[in-house]
């Protein structure tokens, strides 16, 4: 057994290498682009008028109460016959699919940061005459970033996760690269093991990366 | 009446009316608050004490009546009520000191934002308002470091770099340590003495005694008895205030 699984990280270790820069690339442009579109779900859901603010409820509900791999699937087949002037990539559904899904998080992510800060904080503002827009980006959502980061951090790593299940539509994330060696060699077990330590030690160095930073973040207060 | 106190009337309310929910917390405040004016306000816990204050400036809407302030009716639509909030002080319980921000910048921010003062010009009158205080040493400490009382004091002199023509007190004392209290009073009582007018909201009762042109008692959400202090503590009206007075201590 060990023997076989170094012979396959001999042989197949620019897979792997390959297979790890597209799932973190995945999960970056998951988190990046569904953090945008999260601050703006979250501005929509904390709206005074209240079509915006159900708008916004229902689609973060709905994203969050079905299966990811739902998604993924409605996105792969129904993007490209929604939008076909795009002529979409596989990859380009998929990271849609994530944005999306990641989107519904991360608005809850900053609503609930946001909500965190003292409502004394905004009453203190507006008493001295800074208006909605001033007190919330001078004074609320500085603070609110420490709330917000971890957990948007740990979002980074939940999605790093949840990539895999891309690997349904070959899409060349690390578990896609486990189901190519596999079939090229009928081995199941020593390539699964080398793809779970590499998931674990990306995730395990990532989440202590965030405590480390939490630490410093905290260490002003 | 002392003559620190002007005949122009500063905040005038018609018959406000709040409620929160089922519960009808002011029921009709009809009061005159002149310049120079020092005001206090005490009664019972529940009675609209904070309420009425909160609503002087709108942190709370009222949801019938009108706030008056210095000829402007600001409770009318299409006011902009931030322009009159930055002639309004207020000095909350809980000191809201902003905590991500050096004791030097909670003050400074506001006046340079809003285009009151240039950075320099904020910056010397922070300093002299620090000193005044007693906390220039802690200029460009963060809040994390002060106590209670230096936090209070903070959000004092926060409120005083928009240049107020009015501060408002939300018990300013009640959640600070027993020593601390005279601190923030003392900063308080040369406010008074220099003819800033202030509303206070407290159940320091020597203190309001000892400083306020007026007393209002408030109960159940009415002004049941107003006066000078001599009467209110002397020779209360209202049973009500007999009643009240009787059971606290000062």
């Amino acid at each position: 057994m060990i023997d076989n699984i170094i012979k396959v990280i001999t042989r197949y270790g620019n897979l792997f290498i390959e297979g790890i820069g597209v799932t973190l690339e995945l999960a970056a442009i998951a988190v990046f682009f569904g953090a945008i579109v999260g601050a703006l779900l979250a501005l929509l859901r904390m709206a005074k008028i209240k079509p915006l603010q159900w708008i916004a409820a229902i689609y973060i509900e709905f994203i969050r109460g079905t299966p990811i791999l739902l998604q993924l699937y409605l996105f792969y087949f129904m993007l490209p016959n929604w939008l076909p002037a795009l002529e979409l990539s596989k990859k380009a559904c998929i990271a849609i699919a994530l944005i999306v899904n990641s989107s519904a998080y991360v608005s809850e992510i900053f609503r609930s940061g946001i909500q965190a800060v003292d409502r004394g904080q905004t009453e203190a503002a507006r008493s001295l005459g800074l208006n909605g827009f001033q007190t919330m980006t001078r004074i609320v959502l500085p603070q609110a970033i420490k709330n917000i980061l971890p957990s948007l951090c740990n979002e980074f790593i939940m999605i790093t996760k949840e990539t895999s299940l891309a690997s349904t539509f070959f899409i060349g994330d690390l578990m896609t690269q486990y189901k190519t060696i596999s079939g090229a060699l009928y081995l199941v077990i020593e390539p699964l093991i080398i793809v779970g330590v590499i998931y674990f030690v990306m995730t395990f160095s990532l989440s202590k990366l965030v405590a480390l930073y939490e630490r410093r973040l905290h260490k002003g207060d | 009446m002392t003559d620190k106190i002007k005949n122009e009337i500063m905040i005038e309310t018609r018959g406000i009316h709040k409620s929160f929910g089922q519960l009808h917390v002011l029921r009709g405040i009809d009061e005159q608050i002149r310049r120079g004016e020092a005001v206090s306000i005490i009664g019972p816990s529940g009675g609209g004490k904070s309420t009425f204050l909160r609503c002087l400036n709108l942190l709370e809407t009222p949801e019938k009546g009108q706030i008056i302030f210095e000829g402007t009716d600001i409770t009318a639509k299409g006011v902009n009520v931030n322009i009159h909030r930055q002639k309004m002080g207020m000095v909350f319980q809980l000191f809201n000191i902003f905590p991500h921000k050096t004791v030097l910048e909670n003050i400074t921010l506001a006046p340079v934002l809003l285009g009151k003062k240039s950075k320099d010009e904020a910056n010397a009158m922070a300093e002299s308002l620090l000193k005044r205080v007693g906390l220039y040493d802690k200029i460009s400490q963060h809040p994390n470091r002060l106590s209670g009382g230096q936090k209070q004091r903070l959000a004092i002199v926060r409120a005083l770099a928009m240049e107020p023509d009015v501060m408002l007190f939300d018990e300013p004392t009640s959640a600070l340590d027993p020593e601390m209290v005279g601190e923030v009073l003392q900063v308080i009582k040369d406010l008074v003495a220099e003819g800033m007018t202030t509303v206070i909201v407290t159940h320091e009762m020597g203190f309001c005694k000892e400083v306020s042109d007026r007393i209002l008692f408030m109960d159940s959400g009415i002004i049941a008895e107003a006066g000078p202090p001599e009467q209110i503590f002397g020779d209360p009206q209202n049973p009500r205030t007999k009643e009240f007075l009787g059971k606290v201590l000062y």
